[in-house]
């Protein structure tokens, strides 16, 4: 008989720009937890969304319960028996649960001559499939009511009701409390007792060590090697992933934080469900890392503190003077800069050029008349930028989106640099970026601390944020929970923080 | 074998280049045909007709590419017109004609009278702005909206009632010019001059590429989405004024139902010309080429003596296949 469920032979698959897998393999046997590890960029989620029919590969072989398989879609994959809780949910929040677990296969039934959704099937269906995962809900009532935790558990009650054979689970406690992720670790041993793989993606090593039975390593779109989890550490799997010694991981810093330069004061959202009352100090030329788990509302303090989102309250004091921040023009007036999250939504504009996404946010100095454009002036400001910054690109007429995610980074950061500004905030600076490009952007980072600029960063990985900040700020449920000096920081001290008010 | 590759790549380029201004190639190609086999068509007289013909249309189509490139719409454009041209006959009615709307009105300047069209359509235009900033009510709605509200203004104005009786200084400006270019002709040429300036050289047209490629980032970066909104808006309200007063001196006078459907042609020209559905794409010189194709095709049906109906149906197909031309060189493989 065949040892293995899935094989997934030399995998490549390649994006305008960068070769996101190279020649990966990954075999899982059946009724296993399967670990895949490796840092952000690795190619990790790739390499799933290659199994469950979201990217097409571009070579290699998929062998599913001894077939060879071409995986066509989604809906093609959940037939087949694989099925994905993502890692960013997708699910449809104004329709009942029933209808997201069914979408797209409902039950039917003839109705005379024709096909009609058998909605008395689909709920008692569902009712079975939610005890199987613990919940106890109405299959009626609308998804958009559960808590994400629960909506994660529904996506696992479709992989059962698909009896999946494999079930890729996309780092599922990103966003969940010790007491869900103990919920979802038991829903994880029912599934493997019958039969179920898991292919389990997650940064958290103790989890890992925890569950899996195997991990799989990847690094840089390659595949590392597969390992027992028993045979494995802590210090083994990083050193692993990272494929060098720890210790230059990080540029060396010399910044040196002076006095204060800017006050934030009783932060309190508009949402209730967001940032209460937050405030913290931020001296020249320090590094603030800003930590703390996925819905600690970090995102949404900076964006408010930068005016994109609305409060109830607060104060932002710059050298002594109170700030009038109604919307980003007035913080960048201000010399204030955001690198928001999410680059392709809030950051580059693709279809302009390199020239254009750099000189953006400084056009109103580079004024003839006080109306035409100097671009002359302007080009050679994006030049400077762009050297300094040491983007690759063709020319600064290329388009911003045919470049790689951590060349797209650093022409915003250029952007932002170019306005010359002296606090920059920096959301996720280095999320989805290879491993060279982040060594580069932390020289960056500590290059401008050197030179007195005053940094905000706030970053999910905690090697980042201890290896690169000079005081960490860590935030829970919308509050600030501590603030722990760089050299006394560990990941239990900033984890203790980031669930202390849950 | 290396030069073989290389040839492979150039002809694959050259594909590339044909499927993606198929129809600039396809419609070129009937020209060459028309212009060959009918007589009448490649001579002084019809190239001035045309170029008469596409002005007006050319203002039309660059007052609605600034909301195009911004993701948005502007479904008023054609009732705007045919109301600058209704208020700008009335206004510019002989005082010897008998049906005059206003019999008391003094003999007003024709600058005073273009200046006061214009105004009232860039208030419209200001009002789409407003509409789709501040309400945030989708483009294709807010401009849906406006342009039945401008033709209830119209009917109500003009009592439904065509104007004639143009007075002869107004309707020499359309007849007028310079040797063998005409005045609407040089119009159409200074105003896409302002508009490249204003879509390469200024801050508005930086900030409106850039809402177009990604508003959110756009806000982000400092820039003020709204103000440019509204400019935008407003300033297609402008060249629709300007447009209707050409039109009812071309025409000799105008009515309600003047530039009916003139917003569809336009946003088709655009679209053919190169200005993105997907936003933030588009320049003023392929807009010139998408507007003169357009012209240039129902000119060549015409001359190849095509019944009007299915001219209809040509001018639909060709709509379609260029925003499918469109969509497909923007929407990546994965």
């Amino acid at each position: 008989m065949n040892d293995y469920i899935l094989q997934m032979k030399n995998i490549s698959k390649s994006f305008p720009g960068v070769k996101a897998l190279d020649k990966v393999s990954l075999n899982i046997r059946p009724g296993t937890v399967h670990a895949l590890m490796g840092e952000n960029g690795a190619g990790k989620s790739t390499l799933m969304k290659c199994l469950f029919g979201i990217y097409k590969m571009d070579e290699g072989e998929i062998i599913f319960d001894g077939q060879p398989v071409h995986i066509k879609d989604t809906n093609d994959a959940l037939h087949r028996g694989i099925a994905m809780v993502h890692q960013e949910l997708q699910p449809i929040l104004e329709r009942s649960i029933a209808e997201n677990i069914f979408c797209g296969r409902y039950p039917l039934k003839k109705f005379g001559p024709i096909s009609i959704v058998d909605h008395a099937k689909m709920y008692q269906e569902t009712e079975k499939l939610l005890k199987e995962v613990k919940l106890n809900f109405n299959p009626r009532i609308k998804l958009g009511n559960l808590s994400v935790s629960q909506m994660q558990s529904v996506e696992i009650a479709k992989a059962v009701s698909v009896n999946a054979k494999v079930v890729i689970m996309d780092e599922p406690t990103s966003s969940l409390t010790e007491n869900e992720v103990e919920g979802l670790f038991d829903i994880i041993a029912d599934l493997k007792s019958k039969g179920v793989s898991i292919i389990y993606i997650s940064h958290k090593m103790e989890e890992i060590l925890k569950i899996s039975d195997e991990v799989s390593i990847m690094r840089d779109g390659t595949y590392v090697g597969t390992w027992k989890a028993s045979e494995l550490t802590t210090d083994l799997i990083i050193s692993k992933m990272v494929g060098r010694e720890l210790t230059n991981r990080f540029p060396k810093r010399e910044n040196v934080p002076g006095e204060v330069v800017l006050e934030v004061k009783n932060f309190t959202s508009i949402n209730p469900k967001s940032f209460k009352d937050c405030s913290f100090n931020l001296r020249k030329g320090e590094i603030l890392g800003i930590g703390g788990l996925v819905g600690a509302q970090r995102t949404e303090l900076v964006e408010a503190i930068f005016g994109v989102r609305h409060t109830v309250s607060g104060e932002v004091i710059y050298q002594g003077k109170k700030l009038k921040i109604k919307r980003p023009r007035d913080a960048i007036k201000n010399g204030i800069a955001l690198l928001t999250e999410d680059r392709r939504a809030t950051g580059i504009f693709g279809v302009l050029s390199i020239s254009d996404n750099v000189g953006i946010a400084s056009l109103d100095k580079y004024l003839d008349y006080n109306f035409v454009l100097n671009n002359r002036k302007l080009e050679s400001l994006v030049n400077d930028n762009v050297k300094k910054m040491s983007i690759k690109t063709p020319n600064n007429k290329t388009q911003i989106q045919t470049l790689s995610g951590g060349n797209q980074q650093k022409v915003i950061i250029a952007r932002w640099l170019a306005n010359d500004p002296n606090i920059l905030i920096l959301d996720e600076p280095t999320r989805g970026i290879d491993v060279g490009a982040k060594y580069e952007i932390y020289t960056i980072i500590a290059e401008l601390a050197k030179a007195g600029k005053s940094i905000v960063m706030i970053s999910s990985e905690l090697p980042e944020l201890m290896g690169m900040s000079d005081r960490i700020m860590v935030m829970c449920e919308g509050r600030i929970s501590g603030f722990v000096d760089s050299q006394d920081a560990t990941q239990e001290n900033i984890m203790e923080l980031a669930t202390k008010y849950m | 074998m290396n030069t073989k590759k290389l040839d492979f790549k150039k002809i694959d380029n050259v594909l590339n280049f044909m499927g993606n201004n198929a129809i600039v190639i396809l419609l070129a190609l009937v020209v060459i045909f028309v212009s060959i086999t009918k007589k009448g068509f490649f001579t002084e007289s019809n190239f001035q007709n045309i170029a008469i013909n596409v002005a007006p249309r050319y203002l039309i189509a660059l007052g609605v590419s600034g909301a195009l490139i911004t993701k948005g719409t502007d479904l008023s454009a054609g009732r705007l017109v045919g109301l600058g041209a209704v208020l700008a006959s009335t206004l510019l009615q002989s005082s010897t004609y008998s049906n005059r709307m206003w019999q008391s009105l003094p003999e007003l300047p024709i600058v005073a009278v273009l200046l006061i069209v214009v105004l009232v359509c860039a208030l419209f235009g200001l009002l789409n702005g407003l509409v789709i900033s501040y309400l945030n009510v989708p483009p294709f709605l807010a401009t849906l909206g406006m342009q039945t509200i401008v033709y209830g203004i119209n009917l109500v104005y003009s009592k439904a009632e065509p104007i004639g009786g143009l007075r002869d200084d107004y309707k020499a400006i359309a007849t007028g010019g310079y040797g063998i270019f005409k005045n609407l002709f040089i119009i159409a040429i200074i105003v896409g001059l302002i508009f490249w300036f204003l879509y390469n050289k200024t801050r508005y047209g930086k900030y409106m590429y850039a809402i177009g490629g990604n508003e959110h980032a756009a806000e982000v970066s400092g820039v003020n989405t709204v103000f440019t909104k509204l400019k935008i808006y407003a300033l297609a309200g402008t060249m629709y004024g300007l447009a209707g007063f050409l039109l009812a001196s071309k025409a000799g006078g105008a009515s309600v139902n003047l530039g009916l459907g003139y917003e569809l042609e336009a946003i088709a020209a655009c679209t053919i010309g190169g200005v993105s559905t997907s936003g933030g794409v588009g320049k003023v010189q392929g807009i010139l080429v998408g507007v003169l194709v357009f012209e240039l095709m129902k000119t060549s049906m015409q001359y190849l003596q095509i019944n009007t109906s299915y001219q209809y149906i040509v001018q639909g197909i060709v709509i379609i296949v260029a925003v499918a031309i469109d969509i497909r060189k923007y929407t990546k493989k994965k």
